[in-house]
């Protein structure tokens, strides 16, 4: 194993230990709260549509908007520099910090000011700096970067907050309770907002209309940080300007939800600076505030910073939709096991932070947490900007493995895989990427194929050289594919001429090459709803590939998958689809890879298998052909990630209570695994972190018996090594012709033929 | 959570009620009496002749606050312009007296605000708001006390009050001054 990917294990290791917990019940409890929040919303998508809409308006028209609000501002009183870059906002800074001889800046938290780092400058010209936020500041004391974009601090304990303002402070007694440590952090906060010469703030948003800078707390310290000196020095990236105040109303009401699950923060301060509020100057105790007749000085940073090359980047610029609120990193498996201080660059950290490092700092910053996006996809729907992020994750991904060292294995995988990317990408993604390649000859080659698969000296190499964790069981390879049973039972049992409907039953490299048995039960379930079933060669979805963010392969994929069924389509079958992440590829990914009339095709025609039953059964088919659900049929079913983010697990839970079986159903996000994620030997420990959660709500008294149903084929993989309980997909449970199951624990319920 | 069917005036109070908020409803002539069952001396304030021109704030309020004064206060009063029904926030208005201090600093904040000033929704609270906003003005939204929840748990009263109070004035229509409110939820200021 290279050195990168055991440092790599080893710092995932440590934070998964010291970090993993608190991070875990903060991101959750955010998370939960999101859903929560939203569904008291009657109108949840059409506000995240406007919310987008004024985004794409405003990213469009920003260099216009950001001349008007330069207008704006100067007309109010305020001065307005546009920086270049970092040290062009910190030459700026320092020079308006030097002039009004400022000794102390206050700060509110700033993901903008982390961003050019202006703490460190400042410092360095000997200004004392203090961040107000008390999440912040405890990280000032710590010396630590924030792990999460709104809650700084949650990775940190409330002992070992006591534990640190300890050593800091000379208390008198030590703290113990949140409220007494919050008492403590206010009070000496205030002492040091109460004689700071300058205050420093971000923005969430600017109105260009009337140079209003909206700023979203909930401690207040962003209201005490701008008003009370004298000089308020805002700093924000460009892209946070809309055009006019009323486009602020539809943030207002996602950003508290969407962040921390909040109806709205405690203070939302429409400041339109200089302010007219007094000064509160307490070397000055006794002059009332009505009397001063303070110049109040305003300065708005606004920061290029890489932002407007961005935006003339097709793939990067959706970033710049973000609003900062966090929802892609509390809904992320990962980020909830490790947190930002794995899953975040120089700055910015979660779901979007790939987006965000490749832009403003360095695709070498990105790509060192890049990979830990697994393209679940549950972060799109939690956006409220619609935001593709798996998306973005994939491009910057594709683009690091282009600027890649060629590897002294390339020779390997060269000669042997069909992709289309340039030598020097890292030799686990290829493998990974090219997966099909493999299985066929692992088929082909079967049982030879299992047997050195499952030795020792094979494993160990497999994981020196690939990185493949020798903990990880390997797939079983099957030595008659699935298509080769459909050929060989000659074809469909239900005539074309009399079905009711004609379906393509894509065979996805897993059901072909290894879980035949689903593809056997899907067709007997279809045909048992009598439905003339084909099975065509169709290749590898493209899926693999793009995991490994090989666009150009996965692209070629695309393009040979539509071609293969495109005539079927043209002939009216439907196509379905057993493997979620697949029908994901059909119903999402290809939206950028094929031409939009094929794309729109095949979205249409296609489903998954268990959408398309119940679509059966809804017109009339007749239930009573499938296995049904007695007594010992009590199912606790997780559903797939890509299949939730496309609204699709709803019908595999309503057909199975349909049929009469009992389900429960897992609420987290992920099992962990996600295709080839959890081999990978940096990332098993994550995996298993990951799926400790699953696996915890599937042993509770109330599920431990139950027979385990997942949809994806890495969630059935994960599931079985999880709970040593064999998982089984949805279409297996309602084969007709499957064996009866009296002990659903370690009991395998495939068919008797 | 949204019942639009019911009131404003009642939705505004329970969401007060949710965030645990003291919340009293009263008129102008039992104003003087309500703020002395509510707040707690010493106390600053700016005057609440925003709320309506006829509102005065007893003279037991210290309305002309120096630094001093707004660090002993224990609470501080100021006028709400508006109230927002869905969520019970209030928009409080910068003033040249000192608004924004003096409901930022005490422990405990009261806002006066007028019923007919509760709008439905931050939609409409919004577009109230900006052309004031427009003119060069500043404006608080706040729901609710300050809190954090960077400590460990969630706390009320970080860098902000622990404890809001709202007082709302029912009568506005019928007020002494005998003219009729038209202008009722606008938010068009007098400036003292
Ligand atoms: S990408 Fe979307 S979900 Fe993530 S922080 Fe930005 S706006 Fe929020």
């Amino acid at each position: 194993m290279s050195d990168a990917r055991r440092s790599k294990a080893a710092h995932i290791r440590h934070l998964l230990e010291t970090e993993g917990d608190a991070v875990a019940a903060n991101t959750r409890g955010f998370n939960q709260g999101r859903y929560d929040a939203v569904a008291d919303l009657e109108d949840y998508e059409e506000l995240k549509r406007e919310a987008r809409g004024i985004k794409e308006a405003a990213i469009e028209r920003l260099p216009e908007l950001v001349e008007e609000v330069t207008e704006t501002v100067e007309e109010n009183g305020g001065t307005v520099y546009l920086a270049e870059d970092a040290a062009d906002a910190n030459r700026y800074i320092r020079e308006v910090v030097a002039d009004c001889d400022a000794d102390r800046l206050v700060k509110s938290k700033s993901m903008t000011s982390e961003e050019i780092e202006v703490n460190d400058t400042l410092e360095r010209d000997g200004v004392d700096v203090v961040e107000t936020d008390l999440g912040e500041w405890v990280l000032q004391l710590a010396d630590e970067a924030p792990s999460h974009i709104v809650a700084p601090a949650i990775h940190k304990s409330r002992e070992e907050i006591a534990r640190l303002f300890e050593h800091w402070f000379d208390l008198e007694e030590p703290l113990e309770t949140a409220e007494e440590l919050t008492a403590f952090a206010s009070d000496r906060l205030g002492e040091l907002i109460a004689d700071a010469d300058v205050g420093m703030t971000g923005a969430n948003f600017i109105s260009a209309d009337s140079g209003t800078l909206m700023l979203v707390t909930s401690e207040g310290n962003a209201r005490k940080t701008a008003v009370v000196p004298d000089t308020h020095v805002a700093v924000a990236g460009v892209e946070k300007i809309v055009p006019s105040v009323e486009e602020l109303a539809p943030f207002i009401e996602l950003l508290a939800k969407s962040g921390t699950g909040q109806d709205l923060t405690s203070y939302v301060s429409f400041l339109t600076p200089p302010t007219a509020s007094p000064v509160v100057a307490f070397d000055d105790p006794d002059t009332p505030l009505a009397d001063r007749e303070d110049d109040r000085a305003f300065h708005l940073v606004l920061i290029d910073n890489g932002r407007m090359a961005m935006r003339e980047d097709e793939h990067l610029r959706e970033t710049l939709y973000c609003i900062r609120c966090s929802a892609c990193a509390n809904t992320c498996a990962n980020f909830q096991s490790v947190g930002g201080h794995a899953f975040g660059g120089e700055t910015y950290t979660g779901g979007i932070a790939t987006g965000w490092e490749a832009g403003v700092h360095s695709y070498e910053s990105a790509a060192s947490f890049n990979d830990l996006c697994t393209g679940c996809s549950r972060c799109v729907e939690a956006c409220p900007v619609g935001i593709d992020i798996p998306w973005i994750n994939t491009v910057v991904r594709d683009r690091v493995n282009r600027g890649g060292e060629h590897d002294r294995f390339d020779f390997l995988v060269e000669g042997l895989t069909p992709d289309e990317e340039p030598g020097g990408i890292d030799l686990q993604k290829r493998l990974f990427g090219n997966y099909e390649t493999l299985a066929k000859v692992g088929s082909a080659t079967a049982p030879l194929s299992n047997w050195l698969a499952g030795s020792a000296p094979v494993r160990r190499g497999l994981e020196r050289i690939a990185g493949v964790d020798h903990r990880r069981d390997l797939p079983t390879f099957a030595r008659e594919t699935f298509r080769d049973w459909f050929d060989a039972r000659g074809g469909s049992r239900i005539d074309a001429a009399n079905a009711d409907r004609e379906v393509v039953l894509y065979p996805d490299v897993y059901t072909n090459y290894i879980d035949v048995d689903r593809g056997k039960a899907a067709v007997r379930v279809l045909e048992a709803l009598d439905v003339h079933v084909r099975v065509p060669p169709v290749p590898e979805s493209g899926r693999a590939p793009l995991s490994q963010g090989m666009i150009a392969t996965a692209d070629e994929r695309a393009s040979a998958v539509y071609a293969a069924l495109a005539e079927h389509v043209d002939a009216g079958r439907d196509v379905v689809v057993i493997e979620p992440s697949d029908l994901a590829m059909f119903r999402a990914d290809y939206e950028r890879l094929l031409p939009q009339a094929s794309f729109d095709r095949l979205n249409e025609a296609s489903y998954d298998i268990l959408e398309y039953v119940y679509g059966l059964l809804e017109h009339g088919a007749d239930p009573s052909a499938l296995r049904t659900g007695n007594d010992n049929d009590a199912l606790a079913y997780h559903s797939h990630c890509q299949q939730r983010t496309l609204g699709l697990g709803g019908y595999t839970v309503a057909t199975l209570e349909r049929l009469g079986y009992d389900v429960v159903t897992s609420d987290v996000e992920c099992c962990g695994m996600a295709g080839s994620f959890g081999y990978k030997r940096e990332y098993y420990e994550l995996s298993m972190d990951v799926g400790d959660h699953l696996r915890q709500q599937l042993t509770t008294a109330e599920t431990r018996d139950r027979l385990v149903v997942a949809s994806g084929t890495s969630c059935g993989d994960q599931l079985e090594s999880l709970l040593s309980r064999n998982a089984h997909h949805p279409v297996e449970v309602i084969d007709p012709a499957r064996a009866d199951v009296s002990n659903p624990d370690r009991t395998d319920i495939r068919s008797n033929r | 959570m949204h019942s639009e069917h019911r009131p404003p005036l009642e939705r505004f109070t329970a969401a007060l009620d949710d965030l645990e908020c003291g919340v009293t409803r009263t008129t102008r002539s039992e104003l003087p009496a309500v703020l002395e069952s509510v707040v707690d001396p010493p106390a600053v304030g700016v005057p609440l002749e925003s709320v309506a021109a006829d509102v005065s704030i007893p003279s037991w309020i210290d309305t002309d606050p120096t630094p001093a004064t707004l660090e002993a206060a224990t609470t501080g009063v100021t006028p709400a312009v508006l109230g927002i029904a869905d969520y019970g926030s209030v928009l409080i208005p910068e003033r040249p007296a000192g608004a924004e201090p003096v409901s930022l600093f005490p422990d405990t904040h009261v806002a006066v605000l007028e019923a007919s000033a509760i709008v439905p929704d931050v939609r409409t609270a919004v577009d109230r708001l900006a052309p004031r906003l427009r003119r060069g003005e500043s404006a608080i939204l706040a729901t609710g006390p300050s809190a954090t929840a960077d400590m460990g748990a969630l706390v009320r009263g970080a860098h902000g009050p622990k404890h809001v109070h709202v007082i709302v004035l029912e009568d506005a229509d019928t007020g002494d001054t005998g003219v009729e409110n038209s202008n009722a939820g606008d938010i068009e200021e007098v400036h003292t």
